[in-house]
């Protein structure tokens, strides 16, 4: 058990975003959270490494238990969470510098002395983009297409050697061929990594993840195996769902 | 039902066209007619000895020495106190403050400050730095007097610059593990630099063109020596020129197109600097 939550409640202003959720995040697995627009699948994924706390009106009542540590206790500091605890966001938000640096900028910020160059290119090889750009990895990362973007991001992520990955609909901007590349990427990923991944696809989600969490209304209304999720849905808003019958 | 109107809604489409174009071309043109006249009225007093004679009771000996490098002297100084205290105004105000009503209150004053005519300025510099300050005369009190004048437009444009920065470029900063200063000063900044260069460049150019407040705190209209020190007192282009288009001999008119031929060559060349740093930096982060 990696991450957990306690009768979680998130607001944005009086408006209830996320109720009463509790639920736990295994170690090294892959965790998707499904359901309609507006369920609350990113208000929860971005409150785990604290990326809410950007948004005025945001507020939180419970506590997210990272390591046993909850990460809204005024104790931890929200920038040095998110270094156990990066993210991928729905669209690819490289930044306008080289391929290169943008490996590199995390890392560099938060005093990392040691081999630059190894570790981009492992970065790289991890997130299955090195052969694609070992050659020009001064370019701008802004030549790169749409999907070697959002591997890059996933790279820049993988540099600052997080314990977790949020993956916010890493694949939505993305054509297919694309994303087959980064699910086959994710799967891969669990060996080292523990991934939360938030998806509007269905298929997506029993494609590459262990567990699944099906939210509606910011109710938890299933969480389990993925495989057993989507063969026997104990709820019958899921089976509804997952048969799209509505969303 | 629908009536096919096309063939009527086709020629306001042309009509358009054509009005658009004649309005473009002949602004252009009143322009290109006012260069013209300045041109040829002063380009027989261009020479080395117009650049490096001071002014004089006589036309034929008159120069722009002292307002060219009172304007240099003064441009400087502007510069050094307003882009770092405007930037970094739009910087607190975009970044870091919280939108409350002071703050709004705040933002919306800055806007009314752009508005406020020259003059007044002047006014506010010559109580506040003039007389409370002591500075008297220089081109220290100008340059403050000028900085507040052009402080609003710098903020303003800053701030748009800076708000034009993508918020997903933050938030990739942010889940990296950078503190909001990073964040700011590797990824916000440089990606707003263009921006900024252009309002700062915008508002140097009407520092350079402002007449009305420098009079007020008393720059001289005729000053016969080049500021050594901060402290020395000082003329400027635009003020050179009114002093002689003001005079009633016909040769001083000539002496006046001279010097704003001279403020033209300035100001275009502190545009092309623009451009110039506008489009290195665009070259390095381009979006």
């Amino acid at each position: 058990m990696i991450l957990k939550t306690k009768n979680l409640n998130l607001f944005y202003g009086s408006t209830k975003a996320i109720n009463n959720c509790n639920i736990n995040i295994e170690k090294n697995k892959v965790t998707a959270i499904i359901g309609p627009s507006g369920c609350g699948k990113s208000t929860l994924l971005r409150s785990m490494n604290r990326m809410n706390d950007f948004i005025d009106s945001f507020s939180i009542k419970g506590e997210i238990l990272f390591d046993e540590k909850n990460i809204y206790d005024s104790k931890i500091d929200a920038t040095e969470l998110r270094k156990s605890i990066g993210m991928v966001f729905q669209k690819p938000n490289p930044f306008p510098k080289s391929i290169y640096e943008n490996i590199i900028w995390g890392p560099k910020i938060n005093g990392f002395e040691g081999d630059k160059d190894k570790l981009v290119e492992e970065s790289l090889k991890d997130a299955g983009l090195w052969d694609e750009v070992k050659n020009r990895l001064n370019d701008s990362a802004l030549s790169l297409s749409g999907g070697q973007q959002q591997r890059l991001c996933i790279a820049r992520a993988i540099a600052m050697k997080p314990n977790i990955i949020l993956m916010d609909e890493p694949c939505s901007a993305l054509d297919p061929k694309s994303t087959a590349i980064i699910e086959t990427l994710i799967k891969k990923l669990r060996k080292n990594y523990t991934i939360l991944i938030v998806t509007h696809n269905m298929q997506q989600a029993a494609r590459v993840s262990d567990f699944t969490l099906f939210l509606y209304e910011g109710e938890v209304i299933e969480f389990g195996d993925t495989e057993h999720l989507f063969r026997n849905p104990k709820n019958k808003q899921t089976e509804d769902y997952i048969t799209g019958r509505f969303g | 039902m629908i009536k096919n109107n096309l063939k009527n809604r086709k020629k306001i489409d042309s009509i358009f066209k054509v009005a658009s174009k004649i309005i473009t071309w002949s602004s252009l043109v009143v322009l290109a007619v006012l260069l013209y006249h300045v041109s040829i009225t002063g380009i027989s007093k261009l020479s080395l000895d117009f650049l490096n004679n001071f002014p004089s009771r006589f036309p034929h000996k008159a120069g722009i020495k002292s307002a060219l490098s009172g304007s240099i002297w003064m441009l400087t100084f502007v510069t050094l106190i307003s882009v770092p205290i405007g930037v970094l105004s739009a910087i607190y105000l975009e970044e870091y403050s919280k939108k409350n009503r002071i703050t709004r209150f705040v933002e919306i004053n800055i806007a009314n400050l752009a508005g406020v005519p020259s003059i007044v300025y002047g006014i506010l510099g010559l109580a506040i730095f003039v007389r409370f300050f002591q500075l008297d005369r220089s081109v220290l009190a100008g340059s403050f007097t000028m900085s507040l004048l052009i402080l609003p437009v710098i903020i303003i444009s800053s701030r748009e610059a800076i708000r034009a920065v993508p918020k997903s470029i933050r938030l990739g900063a942010y889940a990296v593990g950078a503190t909001k200063y990073q964040t700011i000063r590797h990824h916000v900044i440089p990606i707003a630099l263009p921006g900024i260069l252009t309002g700062v460049i915008l508002s140097m150019s009407r520092a350079i063109g402002e007449t009305a407040p420098l009079i007020m705190i008393g720059a001289l209209t005729y000053v016969a020596f080049v500021p050594e020190t901060v402290m020395d007192p000082f003329t400027t282009l635009p003020i050179q020129v009114f002093n002689w288009a003001s005079r009633p001999q016909a040769a001083f008119h000539e002496v006046a197109a001279a010097g704003i031929i001279i403020l033209l060559i300035v100001l275009l060349f502190m545009n092309a600097i623009a451009i110039f740093l506008r489009n290195y930096s665009n070259k390095k982060y381009d979006f």
